[in-house]
């Protein structure tokens, strides 16, 4: 915010005007001025973010997934997202998120399945048995990040709540809380917030439920302290702080698919061929390691399921992916 | 009267220092980026240049229109002065935002600004609201009023009121989901047109 005082110069106007107009003039004035700088001068996203030393460490075993670009920093994994429950801006997440409460957290499951009910954290996820995970996370609005993500797979958690034989979809939650989660008091979309999956999607081996980033847990803006990893679909489908899990037999509503039908469909695969009425989604803009002019130039083209085509084309064999958007 | 002229004699330098630095905090924080040192551009530097441009444009083109009804309430008649350099400055920063957009984000590339302008609905808006500018900013000059006649140069710039409705949807179709900041702006919008609505109506009642 920009408060400037009137120059001095100014002052002169006291020897030619009543004292009180003159006060009430340069008060006027004084305030025009400051509320013009503050209303020309908006803020870009760039937020402080605390160090990954703040956060608790976790081990991960080492597995097959990588990609071969590098990381994008610490700083733009946990200051630059979007988490909508905290506010619009890319920023807002890493600078209001420390409202959440992560510990204790359950996730209540329901739906199509034997066993179903509450469950604690610590009873969905073994943290000793957790593996890293890297993967190129795509946002629909055309930019890409190489994550190291730290979790478990999805399929085989699932399976643990015996779905039956008329779950044809999974549908999770994110937590809803007007005083934690302060994006929430306004409509932006309907809450809570909401995604969902074919089953045989979920059970595919890339889909990961992470409770962790660059060896550490994950800090709340990032969906803390559990949530999906899909990285052949755009980023929002990826849903965050999940505490709830549904086994449907009809395809669930998300809430992207809610807010704007023609933008969002169901599948949300990365498809650099079905344009986006906002986005062309041919390319998109790398957000890495690189600084200065390369870094803020750097592009590549997208690939056909984020480049996951060999492990998830078959899911999608025979589909119309123009109208299955 | 002395007091008003040297009013108006700081206030429209102050004004155009004021209304000058987004432009120059923005070619600071480009200089210390291409500088490799740390900025306030964050990690998507682009983004937030066209953002910061377009919002930059949008609230001097709104700060433009009230000009008048600040005028009213006030009774500072020399705050009019303020308008066309106020205006010049909004048309300044929507050409950054458009140029931003068109050099940073489609690489020059003529024939994509082309087909975003036919295919995506905020930008076909956005461009209309350029577009209805460009008359304006032209026909700023004190020459151009009086060629023009003041009856011709006023009905021309009445073009403003279109433009900015254009450039309020152009940033609600351009925000995801349900956003607040296009409908502040869109609030402060209607606000300042309501009130020459209320003043033309009671002008023109008997
Ligand atoms: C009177 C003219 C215009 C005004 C006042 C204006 C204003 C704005 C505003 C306020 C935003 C939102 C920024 C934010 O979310 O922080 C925006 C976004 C945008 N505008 Fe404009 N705009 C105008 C014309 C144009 C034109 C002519 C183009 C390009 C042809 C354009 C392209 C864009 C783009 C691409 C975005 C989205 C940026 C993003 O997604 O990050 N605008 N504009």
């Amino acid at each position: 915010m920009l408060i400037r005082r009137p120059p001095r110069f100014a002052m002169n106007d006291r020897d030619v005007t009543p004292q009180s107009s003159y006060m009430n003039r340069r008060d006027i004035i004084a305030g025009l001025t400051a509320a013009t700088g503050f209303a020309a001068f908006p803020q870009t996203a760039n937020a402080k973010v605390a160090g990954p030393e703040t956060y608790k460490p976790l081990v991960g075993s080492k597995t097959k997934y990588k990609v071969e670009d590098p990381n994008a920093p610490w700083k733009a994994v946990t200051g630059y997202n979007n988490f909508y429950e905290f506010g619009t801006g890319k920023d807002d997440p890493a600078k209001r998120a420390h409202t959440l409460i992560t510990d204790p957290w359950d996730v209540k499951v329901e739906g199509e399945a034997e066993n179903i009910g509450t469950f604690a954290l610590e009873d969905l996820i073994d943290f000793n048995a957790l593996e890293d995970r890297i993967y190129r996370h795509r946002c629909v609005e055309a930019w890409s990040m190489v994550i190291p993500w730290v979790g478990l797979p999805l399929g085989p958690i699932l399976q643990r709540f015996a779905p039956n034989s008329r779950a044809k979809y999974v549908q999770f939650f994110t937590k809803n809380d007007r005083k934690q989660m302060p994006g929430t008091r306004w409509p932006v979309l309907d809450w809570p917030y909401r995604e969902g999956l074919r089953m045989d999607e979920a059970m595919n081996p890339l889909s990961f439920l992470a409770v962790g980033v660059y060896g550490r847990v994950l800090p709340n803006q990032n969906g803390a302290p559990l949530r999906l990893v899909l990285p052949w679909k755009y980023g929002y489908k990826s849903i965050k702080s999940i505490v709830g899990i549904k086994f449907m037999e009809e395809q669930p509503d998300t809430s992207w698919n809610l807010s704007a039908p023609r933008e969002y469909g169901f599948y949300s695969n990365v498809n650099p061929q079905v344009e986006h009425p906002r986005w062309s989604q041919a390319s998109e803009r790398v957000i890495g390691p690189q600084t200065g002019l390369r870094g803020a130039l750097a592009r590549r083209d997208t690939e056909m399921f984020n480049g996951y085509a060999d492990a998830v084309a078959g899911l999608y064999a025979g589909m119309d992916l123009h109208k299955f958007y | 009267m002395l007091a008003l002229k040297s009013l108006l004699a700081w206030l429209k330098p102050v004004f155009f220092i004021g209304l000058s630095l987004p432009a120059l905090w923005l070619v600071w924080q480009w200089a210390m980026l291409l500088g490799g040192f740390p900025n306030d551009l964050g990690v998507n530097p682009i983004e937030a240049t066209n953002r910061f441009l377009g919002d930059t444009a949008l609230r001097i083109l709104l700060i433009t229109l009230a000009i008048t009804p600040l005028r009213d309430i006030t009774g500072i008649v020399a705050l009019s002065r303020l308008r066309r350099m106020a205006g010049l400055f909004a048309f300044f920063y929507v050409c950054a935002h458009l140029s931003s957009y068109l050099g940073l984000d489609l690489f020059f590339s003529l024939a994509k600004l082309w087909k975003d302008i036919v295919k995506r609905t905020y930008i076909t808006l956005g461009m209309t609201a350029f577009t209805l500018l460009i008359p304006l900013a032209l026909t700023s000059t004190n020459g151009a009023l009086r060629r023009l006649g003041p009856k011709r140069w006023k009905r021309l710039h009445w073009l403003i009121y279109p433009a900015a409705l254009l450039a309020v949807t152009h940033h609600y179709f351009m925000a995801k989901g349900f956003q607040i900041m296009p409908l502040v702006h869109g609030a402060i919008l209607l606000f300042l047109l309501g009130w020459r609505l209320i003043k033309l109506w009671r002008h023109q009642k008997p």
